[in-house]
């Protein structure tokens, strides 16, 4: 049995060291909104947080997690409320929508350390993250609105 | 007393598709995730195959959406339409994904598929009169209460209002207007008393995709359900031969090791325990025939259907004598494009689940029918035993029309009498798609002395995907799925001779977002800028010039709103520009690259560009839709490319099959031109033309001319 600390609660599972922390979330906690797209790190569908910072949980075996904090989408907030939840509403970013809990994992971790994301922060935060939808420019726009619902929020 | 299934009956008679199912209050409507295993043991009860809309007694309507949501917007586009008619915010309404049924049948493609752009073209009248219908009916009902003439009474907010105030709630009055017979003739709203439709009204399933509780096919859990992965031959069209389970079967959550129709599946407690034992299965593969095809074996086979076979062409345009003129002077190009992958960033997959003789699965389909069948043969049912639950799709993009991800999870779920989800690796999924087949078009073409067209002739030769969908619809005529872009040449030239030459490649193949318009404008255009070039003329001049005798105005108008859109002829120093015009889908769209080179390498700054699509449903799904289509343009434009050595696809991962990312997404820059013409498709037009506006930019640039993708064969990218 492997102890995690998952969106603010320590949970028990039982999975080998070497499973990635994605299909633990998914298949053994049934934390469905973190998505796999690629197994290998490529497309950013499968980013949490990882004690505060976004990793690909697909590269992340649970082994190595320990009691780090881990935070899904469904962590972000119980209502939406988030404000990059809050500004993916307001710009009605997602098509598809299968990229876009990874999408809003990297932009609330580009947010939470960076007040003001210039064009270039955001470029080198999101270029993980894939979005085969193409809805890049409504996520750049959201980041900026993200991070000012931020401030505002203090 | 009307039972609901006589109801049916009759409004299918009198309708064609009319309904109004009555629910009783607190009668949940639909397979929400919580509702499935009930309804399982009573698959009739949710949803009843003919139904479009169903209003509760409690005011609770139900919208029944028979599109495929894949991203495009369709449950907001489609249930904005139906809102409108019964004076509802859309918002309100309740949607939920229709069941395969023939009362879903695509008016403009013959079957229950999402595909060709045709959902607002097709739902525009279809979706509009169902609504008007109901509200006519709930007004009836009302009419009939009051004793008053239904002309006097207006509806509002899900209620029918008379003219001394007093209202009745759709809810009240859902019974009654059940019991009504539908209305000889209903109008639908015209456009000037719009609320909804032409607003830029946000999406209704937003918010399920902001907080991760939107259901994939990835997501659906049933209890006792298996995990499954599938081997399939890397070799394309191979078969097993025989496997040796020995090193899998014993392997940490296994349970089962069987094979199927399409491969070796190992079944597992969880999905990563079945992925990593199904890698350790040793398979012995029967290659088939493909086991020497290359994609330079595939290239060469096309050039030599081209140059021995062109006899054998289907003429679908033949005006003047072509041939004549170009047998005197002609400038000669030939055209290629590769076989691309669709990418869905959901990995196709399907969860299957068996109930007595009955077999449902939960898969993101965009053919309801063609998924319902496929259940049917895998499991050896009749068609009525098989039910088909269509989820939320991680992208389509034309993959999902295929059905081959459904037999494998099918045949194990019922092997072992339990739900199995079967989910296909990344690797899995572009080593086996149904590529969008390699196309080479040789273009010819005269001008006269004075710069002007004489003679066009564009010959395609490639696959026809629909001889494999349809095999008797093109035995007429040409399959008009290898014409588009092409068989609509606007431009001004006497003598005009299209063709198509039909060339199989021996693998599957199949339509892929914008489908033939873009290989058929790649070519066309990139080929007008050249007979720009040879006449001496500005490639946009040359464009506008040869508009002359056309008819439709909507060419020369989107031509040069998009010039004036991109600043045409005035780039800054060191960028540079090319354009590119289609028709596709009804819509009218014309876009400008912008680009520099950068150490030999093509930068694209920007993209600009002006389309009429004519009467929009919601201006910011347009808008989405246009950038999207984009940007998929770019990915192609730029790298795409599928290769095959020995019949096995070279590509497996992102690394290889590169996708746009945000850092290499350039500026849009796009006008919609305001319209009330009858509504044009909008999720696939504007793939097609980012290619040749590029490569016609680069000519621009380099005077080089890229005559075959992707760009990046060239080392431009």
């Amino acid at each position: 049995m492997i102890t995690l600390n998952v969106n603010g609660k320590a949970v028990e599972v039982d999975a080998a060291a070497d499973t990635p922390l994605l299909w633990v979330l998914r298949d053994t906690l049934g934390l469905q909104g973190t998505k796999f797209g690629c197994g290998v790190g490529l497309c950013g569908a499968c980013t949490v947080h990882l004690a505060g910072s976004p990793v690909r949980s697909c590269q992340t075996p649970v082994g190595v997690v320990g009691d780090n904090a881990i935070t899904t989408v469904e962590g972000l907030s119980t209502d939406s409320s988030h404000p990059v939840q809050r500004a993916w509403l307001e710009i009605d970013v997602p098509q598809c929508g299968y990229c876009q809990s990874g999408q809003i994992m990297s932009a609330a971790a580009l947010i939470a350390n960076n007040k003001a994301p210039t064009n270039e922060d955001i470029d080198d935060a999101m270029k993980g993250n894939i979005c085969r939808c193409g809805t890049y420019d409504r996520i750049r726009t959201a980041i900026k609105r993200a991070a000012d619902l931020a401030g505002g929020a203090k | 007393m009307n039972t609901r299934r006589d109801f049916l009956k009759s409004s299918a008679v009198a309708g064609g598709g009319l309904l109004i199912a009555i629910q009783l209050p607190g009668c949940a409507p639909g397979p929400a995730p919580a509702a499935k295993a009930a309804a399982l043991g009573n698959p009739t009860a949710p949803v009843q195959a003919g139904a479009w809309l169903r209003i509760g007694t409690d005011g609770g309507i139900t919208f029944l959406v028979d599109k495929s949501e894949m991203g495009q917007g369709v449950y907001t586009s489609l249930t904005t339409l139906v809102a409108e008619e019964l004076d509802v915010p859309a918002e309100s309404i309740h949607f939920e994904a229709a069941p395969p049924g023939d009362v879903y049948v695509n008016g403009l493609l013959g079957g229950q598929i999402t595909g060709g752009s045709t959902s607002v073209r097709e739902g525009w009248d279809k979706i509009r009169k169902t609504g008007a219908e109901v509200r006519a009916r709930l007004v009836q009902a009302a009419a009939d209460h009051w004793k008053v003439d239904a002309a006097t009474l207006r509806t509002e907010n899900a209620a029918v209002l008379n003219s001394d105030g007093t209202r009745l709630t759709y809810g009240q009055l859902a019974t009654a207007a059940a019991a009504l017979p539908a209305p000889a003739t209903v109008t639908p709203k015209a456009a000037s008393a719009f609320t909804q439709v032409g607003k830029p009204m946000k999406r209704l399933d937003t918010p399920l995709k902001v907080n991760g509780t939107a259901s994939y096919g990835i997501d659906q859990r049933f209890p006792n359900m298996l995990f499954g992965a599938l081997a399939q031959s890397p070799v394309l069209g191979g078969n097993v031969k025989s496997f040796d389970d020995s090193s899998a079967k014993g392997m940490p959550g296994v349970q089962k090791i069987l094979q199927t129709s399409t491969g070796v599946v190992v079944l597992a407690d969880s999905w990563w325990q079945a992925r990593k034992a199904r890698d350790a299965l040793d398979i012995q593969w029967d290659a088939g025939p493909n086991a020497q095809m290359s994609n330079a074996s595939i290239s060469a086979g096309l050039a030599d259907a081209l140059a021995k076979r062109s006899k054998d062409a289907k003429v679908a345009r033949n005006e003047g004598d072509a041939d004549a003129v170009l047998a005197k002077k002609k400038i000669e190009a030939v055209y290629e494009q590769p076989l691309l992958a669709h990418a869905t960033l959901e990995p196709q997959n399907c969860t299957a689940v068996p109930d007595g003789d009955s077999m449902h699965i939960y898969a993101p389909t965009q053919v309801q029918q063609a998924a319902q069948g496929a259940v049917a043969k895998a499991a050896g049912i009749p068609l009525e035993k098989a039910f088909v639950h269509t989820t939320y799709l991680g992208g389509g993009f034309g993959r999902r029309l295929e059905v081959d991800f459904i037999p494998a999870a099918v045949e194990a779920a019922k092997a072992v009498n339990r739900p199995v989800k079967m989910l296909w690796t990344r690797e899995d999924d572009t080593t086996h798609d149904y590529y969008r087949p390699p196309y080479r078009h040789r273009c010819s073409a005269a001008l006269t002395s004075d710069g002007k067209l004489a003679a066009w002739k564009f010959e395609i030769c490639g696959p026809s995907i629909t001889s494999r969908w349809a095999p008797a619809a093109v035995e007429k005529q040409i399959d008009p799925f290898v014409l588009e872009a092409a068989e609509n040449y606007p431009y001004d030239a006497e003598n005009v001779h299209v063709s198509f030459l039909q060339h199989e490649i021996g693998i599957n193949v199949g339509y892929m977002r914008s489908v033939s318009h873009a290989t058929n404008c790649f070519a066309a255009e990139c080929f007008m800028d050249e007979l720009a070039y040879a006449a001496g003329k500005d490639p946009y001049e040359f464009r506008h010039a040869m508009l002359e005798k056309q008819t439709e105005p909507r060419w020369r108008q989107v031509l040069e709103r998009a010039a004036a859109r991109a600043g045409w002829g005035k780039a800054p120093a060191g960028r540079f520009q090319g354009i590119a015009l289609m028709e596709g889908y009804d819509t009218y769209l014309s876009l400008v690259a912008e680009i520099s080179l950068e150490n030999g390498k093509v930068r694209v700054h920007k993209i600009s560009g002006a389309v009429d699509l004519g009467q929009m449903v919601n201006p910011s799904i347009v808008d989405a839709q246009i950038r999207g289509g984009i940007l998929f343009g770019l990915s192609t434009a730029l790298w795409g490319d599928i290769t095959i050595d020995k019949g096995v696809v070279q590509q497996k991962t992102f690394d290889t099959y590169r996708l746009v990312r945000m850092n290499e997404a350039p500026e849009v820059d796009v006008e919609i031109i305001a319209s009330t013409a009858k509504p044009g498709g909008i999720g696939e037009p504007s793939v097609a033309l980012v290619a040749p506006a590029i490569c016609n930019a680069i000519y621009a640039a380099t005077k080089r001319r890229v005559r075959s993708l992707p760009i990046a064969k060239h080392g431009f990218a």
